[in-house]
């Protein structure tokens, strides 16, 4: 365990290095000049040497390189380009909070729904309730997100007036209005990992059910209940956690796009609009805040996984 | 790292004719399939012969702002004035434009660097399967983002990201495919027979790859539709003044408690399109046995 442990580790700090250095290439290859963005009168030349000397750009790649790395490491990614120049770092963490919020928000909520509705499907196979959820899926999985989030905020805002259709509040200033504000963007974020859940909980489902031991717990007389609950569905529910590490995938890509629609300062609002103010140490640091956040996502899954199923650990 | 793909399922060896024939064959036995290539072959047509269908010019503006639907215009207009009808139906065209190409130009590339990888193994599969690991470890949405991130907006970056975004999907199934079926005695018949490395691969072992190739195909298609139109929302997609879906839901936001429709009706259009090339993507997969493919 612990050899396959330090493996694990090692890989995905390689894989942090590369995109850290990636980031580094790839934004100096940018066509136009970031000071230019920098200072509103950019004829000064001047004014210009005096902030490339200022900002280290005058000296050797290598040097940058190494410098931006070390500072990297440390948490530091300078300053945004843009208003009041706030320190990047600073403008991560307040972000971290409400995308981690609205991720596991829309975990638990699709968790809710998908658990009962594929095992709906599963026990009544070829049901009018299978047919359902299968459909339902499929729609859930066709339906972009940030659609799913307009057609929430027309229904449950606009129309019922039933909750806020903008904005973040903080769990300090109270459970309620957290959640509130968080539960439409959850559901849009949600709904298609719900989908993939859904299916995947029918079908092993049904695989379980088609095993000898089921037959032989059946045979004993038990409950169809007991028969469900306490043999098929704990084993149903192994490849599932397979699952957890696309959740991450799905939730973090959701977060990104729906936090724009329901204007949620979260790290995908932070990246895209880094991106459209072509606020470069902004979009390097969220980035690489967002790279880690799936790197070590993945390497708890797959650790936790090896625990629940040795049989990955002795593989590759 | 956990993500899952395509795999063949026991009755996967197939000639290549039996399953060119047999395409038609999972379409007449699957109503779902059915719908989707009927619903699709609308979308197509309605994107090659834009100009001729849409009733109104799509940029045209009016002063008279945000009509519901009405006969004259079907789905109402929008902020502008635009003919929302019109609009959908020109942006058609990007959406299947993105979707088709960054596909074939992912699957082109993605199956060449998978194939190599395989056949030669050795170094040149661990460099090659190095860059794919690495792109492995991030789901295809945010490498495209990360990536118009550097390259900037516009139609071409956006096919170029992401199609680069989709490359590891391709050059993994091909790989795994090639890695099995190297294996196979026609390989060394093949071989023994002086046919070139190039022919083998080209001729004898890609042929029998091809079923979750296509299938993955499918699949990959409706996520680069989604994600061309999600990225298109976020601004980050084509020029502004091109009409498309993305486009028209994001323009969609600031009105929707005044005008419902323009924020329905373009993303009905995605909808019907992704589950169109899903509900066809299943009828595939059932028939050529390929297990769940699973990709974000």
């Amino acid at each position: 365990m612990s050899r396959f442990l330090v493996r694990r580790i090692f890989g995905a700090l390689i894989v942090m290095f590369a995109v850290a250095t990636l980031v580094f290439i790839m934004l100096r290859l940018v066509p136009g000049d970031p000071i230019a963005a920098m200072l509103y009168d950019a004829g000064d030349p001047d004014a210009v040497d005096e902030i490339r000397t200022k900002l280290g750009l005058d000296r050797p790649m290598y040097v940058q390189y190494g410098k931006w790395l070390w500072n990297a490491v440390q948490g530091d990614f300078g300053r945004s380009i843009y208003g009041s120049r706030v320190e990047v770092s600073r403008l991560l963490m307040e972000a971290l909070p409400r995308t981690l919020s609205l991720a596991s928000l829309s975990f638990i909520i699709a968790m809710v729904i998908a658990v009962p509705a594929g095992l709906i499907a599963a026990t009544r196979r070829n049901s009018r309730a299978d047919y359902a959820v299968t459909f339902v899926a499929f729609l859930g999985l066709s339906m972009p997100d940030f659609w799913l989030a307009i057609l929430l905020i027309i229904a449950f805002a606009a129309n019922l007036h039933w909750l806020p259709a903008i904005g973040y509040v903080p769990l300090a200033k109270g459970f309620w209005p957290w959640l509130s504000h968080l539960i439409l963007p959850a559901l849009a974020v949600g709904t298609a990992f719900s989908a993939i859940v859904a299916r995947m909980i029918r079908s092993s489902m049904l695989e379980v059910l088609n095993t000898e031991y089921m037959r032989v717990a059946r045979s004993k007389g038990l409950s169809e209940r007991t028969l469900i609950m306490t043999h098929a569905l704990p084993n149903a529910l192994i490849p599932v956690v397979t699952v957890i590490g696309i959740a991450f995938a799905l939730l973090m890509s959701g977060t990104v796009v729906v936090e724009n629609v329901f204007a949620i300062k979260g790290l995908g609002r932070l990246l895209i609009q880094g991106i459209l103010n072509r606020d470069y140490p902004v979009v390097q640091g969220t980035i690489l805040v967002v790279s880690a956040i799936f790197v070590f996502s993945n390497l708890l899954v797959d650790v936790l996984y090896s625990i629940i199923d040795p049989r990955i650990r002795l593989q590759s | 790292m956990t993500k899952y793909s395509t795999v063949l399922g026991t009755e996967g060896e197939r000639s290549p004719a039996s399953q060119k024939a047999s395409f038609f064959a999972v379409v007449k036995k699957d109503k779902k399939a059915m719908f989707g290539l009927i619903t699709l072959s609308i979308f197509t047509f309605f994107a090659i012969f834009a100009p001729w269908i849409a009733p109104h010019d799509p940029t045209a503006m009016d002063f008279e702002m945000m009509i519901a639907p009405s006969l004259e215009f079907p789905l109402g207009t929008d902020d502008l004035g635009r003919d929302l009808l019109s609009r959908i139906i020109h942006g058609t065209q990007i959406s299947l434009l993105v979707g088709v190409s960054t596909v074939a130009i992912a699957l082109f590339f993605g199956v060449a660097m998978g194939v190599a990888a395989g056949y030669f193994g050795g170094w040149v599969d661990m460099i090659i399967m190095r860059y794919i690991d690495l792109q492995w470890a991030f789901p295809n949405f945010i490498i495209a983002v990360y990536l118009v991130a550097v390259f900037g907006a516009g139609l071409l970056n956006v096919i170029v990201a992401i199609s680069l975004a989709f490359l590891d999907d391709f050059a993994r199934i091909a790989r795994s495919m090639v890695l099995t079926i190297k294996e196979e005695q026609y390989i060394s018949a093949a071989r023994v027979s002086g046919a070139s490395d190039f022919r083998i691969m080209w001729r004898h072992i890609l042929p029998n790859a091809v079923a979750p190739i296509i299938v993955q195909a499918t699949v990959s298609v409706s996520y680069a539709i989604l994600g061309e139109a999600s990225l298109s929302f976020l601004g980050l997609g084509v020029e502004s003044d091109t009409p498309t879906w993305g486009l028209i839901l994001a323009d969609a936001r600031s009105f929707i408690s005044r005008a419902w429709w323009i924020g329905i009706f373009p993303g009905v259009a995605i909808m019907l399109t992704v589950l169109s090339i899903n509900f066809l993507g299943d009828g595939l997969r059932d028939h050529f046995d390929v297990r769940e493919v699973k990709d974000v």
